[in-house]
């Protein structure tokens, strides 16, 4: 019987509107008393029930409930026989629950879109050799999978066969296909536009990156905000307070129609919802636009930050530079070249990389001996000779002296932007490159905009020389840039910032170097590309690595908490209206009590709504 | 132990989500400590021993409250 009455809540809100209506209706064109008290007591019985029923339950778990504050205060209405009261007041409460779910519903809708994305199906490899349908939690690791057109793609893999355009929207936010092929990976959620491709499942289910994203806007959703766990607790103690309040009143006034109408006015609804809903919005919007906010704790932080700190490469850079100028010192180029490529092959850092792609095809020898210097580069020894590949800070440790050309060369290039790979053959300077990294377009207007989102400093830090950072620094307009700098050095320098100066402070890096940056600062800021170092060190995840992103992440962050802000203002505002107006004014009773209370509750919901809609400029 | 998310109906109010972890946590069987409502989500999240009490009986506590279950996952 619970069950039955409960499940058809909406049917007996719209019986009991019926009804009401009615009832009112023939009390003002017939004049019928009787059709109109009965149509209202029969419409108080249908609209307490489900209420009623819900309030016992809650009391059974020992929860004060507003369905316990309601029941009473129509139970009250009844017995002093205010028909009219226990029916309104009954009736609006149900709507507003109805309301409020379908509107909470919309809210949302942003992170139940990313839900659905989810894969369900996958075609995998039987021991036959055929492909069979089969539910996504029946896929294992190393299971061979055929992807069509069209379909999602169901874990995280590796192509084995075919190749074909892959949406990878659900996982960088980025909607241009991007065009895989043998060996490729591809993520679980994204779907294959075009092509059919065999991938070998690498992980499954909630270990693929898109679970994980899933998995963490969820848990962002939840986590709490000291303010959140304020009202919660607040909330807690907040109910009973109510109740023994307007029993106190009654004791005192004896009136029983002005504590009931304080025990529907003090429903603490819109308090208690006007902040996660403010919440989810902001994260779902984010999720939406390829921003992963991690909870309520880092929307607040983030929108009161002082200071921006940038990585240089792969943050403000593309992160793939080439050799833009070179020197060569002595004879035997092509020998010493042969050893520079063989050290370098051993790094897989980025300027290794283009010193290599700008070397070309070459003989490489075996190299032996292989010590990486932090912050300095890669001593080794090749034929029986001592090679030191790396900065000027290495050449001075390994004593290479420099003449005054090549310290001509080395100002050069490094006023021209460069970072500098010198090359010294047993303690003599052989080759000097100086190797350039694009600015990401679009970078400096993107600065702007977080200049005017009142970001005060804009501050970049980098291994490169002072050189290279001055370069780029003016380039785009940065506040302070420093050069020369070990990750120890930058995590130092974020902590100076937040001990002694007192600001708030974020780290925006790739996400996998500066992981104590990132660590340290208020907010660590990755700039993803999907990884899983990236999406679990970090606060905020810019999942395509857009820089663009940025200033999108900061003003919504900005406008959610000024949302939760509001929200909190208009629910505490309503009480305090209704609780004066209920002590000093003639035209406060329960309905009207009812009706605003239900009002306050939606207005929280909608304002929340807006930030599903909103967009940087 | 299994790990069990229960997917329910949209929550209006903190207080559905008071009433469904003490409904879950009068149960035997249900690990106290782990048994989670949440109200952004919608989603239940707890531990329990299949020996003494199966997914269905936890899902029946749930809709005897009056709401629905969408989807349960047991791992």
């Amino acid at each position: 019987m619970q069950k039955l009455i409960l499940r058809n809540k909406n049917s007996i809100t719209v019986i009991s509107g019926i009804l009401i209506a009615i009832g009112f209706i023939s009390h003002w064109t017939v004049g019928n008393m009787d059709i109109f008290t009965w149509s209202l007591i029969i419409a108080s019985i249908l609209g307490l029930a489900p209420i009623a029923i819900q309030a016992y339950q809650a009391l059974r778990v020992k929860v004060v409930s507003i369905d316990v504050l309601v029941t009473i205060a129509v139970l009250g209405a009844f017995l002093i026989q205010n028909f009219e009261e226990s029916a309104i007041v009954t009736f609006l409460f149900l709507f507003g629950a109805f309301l409020e779910q379908r509107t909470l519903n919309k809210t949302r809708s942003a992170i139940k879109e990313l839900t659905e994305m989810a894969p369900e199906s996958a075609l995998k490899q039987m021991e036959n050799g055929e492909f069979e349908e089969v539910e996504v939690d029946d896929v294992d690791v190393g299971d061979i999978l055929l992807v069509k057109t069209g379909a999602k793609v169901p874990v995280d893999g590796t192509v084995l066969t075919g190749e074909g355009s892959i949406n990878e929207a659900s996982i960088t936010g980025e909607s241009i296909p991007v065009q895989k092929e043998k060996g490729s990976n591809v993520f679980a959620g994204t779907i294959l536009d075009n092509g059919t491709i065999q991938i070998v499942a690498d992980r499954v289910g909630e270990d693929t990156t898109f679970g994980k994203i899933i998995e963490l806007v969820e848990e962002a959703q939840d986590s709490k905000s000291e303010a959140e766990r304020f009202i919660d607790r607040f909330s807690k103690y907040y109910t009973p307070a109510v109740l023994v309040i307007s029993f106190i009143v009654w004791l005192f006034s004896q009136d029983v129609e002005l504590a009931i109408t304080i025990l529907v006015l003090g429903c603490p609804g819109a308090l208690v919802i006007g902040v996660p809903v403010s919440n989810v919005a902001g994260i779902g919007n984010g999720a939406r636009h390829g921003v992963l906010l991690k909870g309520s704790e880092v929307i607040s932080d983030f929108s009161r930050l002082d200071t921006m700190v940038f990585d240089k490469t792969g943050t403000l850079t593309v992160g793939n530079p080439s050799v833009a100028e070179k020197e060569y010192y002595g004879d035997n180029v092509n020998q010493v070249l042969g050893y520079l490529a063989s050290v370098e092959r051993e790094s897989d850092h980025p300027l290794a990389k283009a010193v290599l792609e700008e070397i070309g095809e070459i003989t490489f020898f075996i190299v032996e001996d292989t010590e990486v210097v932090k912050g300095g580069g890669i001593v080794a020894s090749v034929n029986g000779h001592r090679i030191a590949v790396g900065n000027v800070a290495l050449m001075d440790r390994e004593n290479v002296k420099l003449n005054e050309k090549a310290k001509a060369d080395v100002a050069r290039f490094e006023k021209n932007g460069n970072s500098l790979v010198l090359t010294s053959v047993d303690g003599e300077l052989k080759v000097l490159m100086g190797v350039r990294d694009q600015i990401r377009p679009r970078v400096r207007e993107d600065l702007q905009k977080l200049k005017r989102l009142g970001v005060k400093n804009l501050v970049m830090l980098s291994g490169d020389n002072q050189g290279t950072v001055d370069v780029v620094s003016h380039e785009l307009g940065l506040t302070e840039a420093h050069g020369n700098m070990l990750p120890e050095d930058k995590s130092a320098y974020i902590k100076k910032l937040i001990e002694e100066k007192g600001q708030i402070v974020a780290f925006v890096g790739d996400g996998v170097n500066d992981s104590p940056s990132l660590a340290l600062a208020h907010i660590g800021i990755a700039m993803g590309s999907g990884t899983d170092v990236a999406i679990e060190t970090s606060d905020v995840v810019l999942m395509n690595s857009d820089f663009s992103r940025l200033p999108h992440a900061l003003g919504l962050t900005k406008a959610t908490a000024s949302n939760m802000k509001q929200n909190i203002f208009i629910a505490v505002g309503v009480v305090l209206v209704l609780l004066a107006s209920v002590l000093f004014s003639e035209w406060m009773n329960m309905s009207i009590g009812m009706l605003v209370h239900e009002g306050s509750i939606l207005v929280v919901i909608l304002n929340g709504m807006r930030l599903l809609r909103y967009k940087q400029r | 132990m299994k790990a069990a998310t229960i997917q329910l109906e949209t929550l209006t109010c903190p207080s559905c989500m008071q009433k469904i972890e003490g409904a879950l946590k009068s149960l035997d069987g249900i690990d106290k400590d782990t048994a989670k409502v949440s109200f952004n989500t919608s989603k239940v999240k707890l531990d329990f021993d299949e020996d003494k009490i199966s997914i269905e009986e936890i899902e029946s506590a749930i809709t005897k409250l009056g709401y629905d279950v969408l989807k349960s996952k047991v791992k």
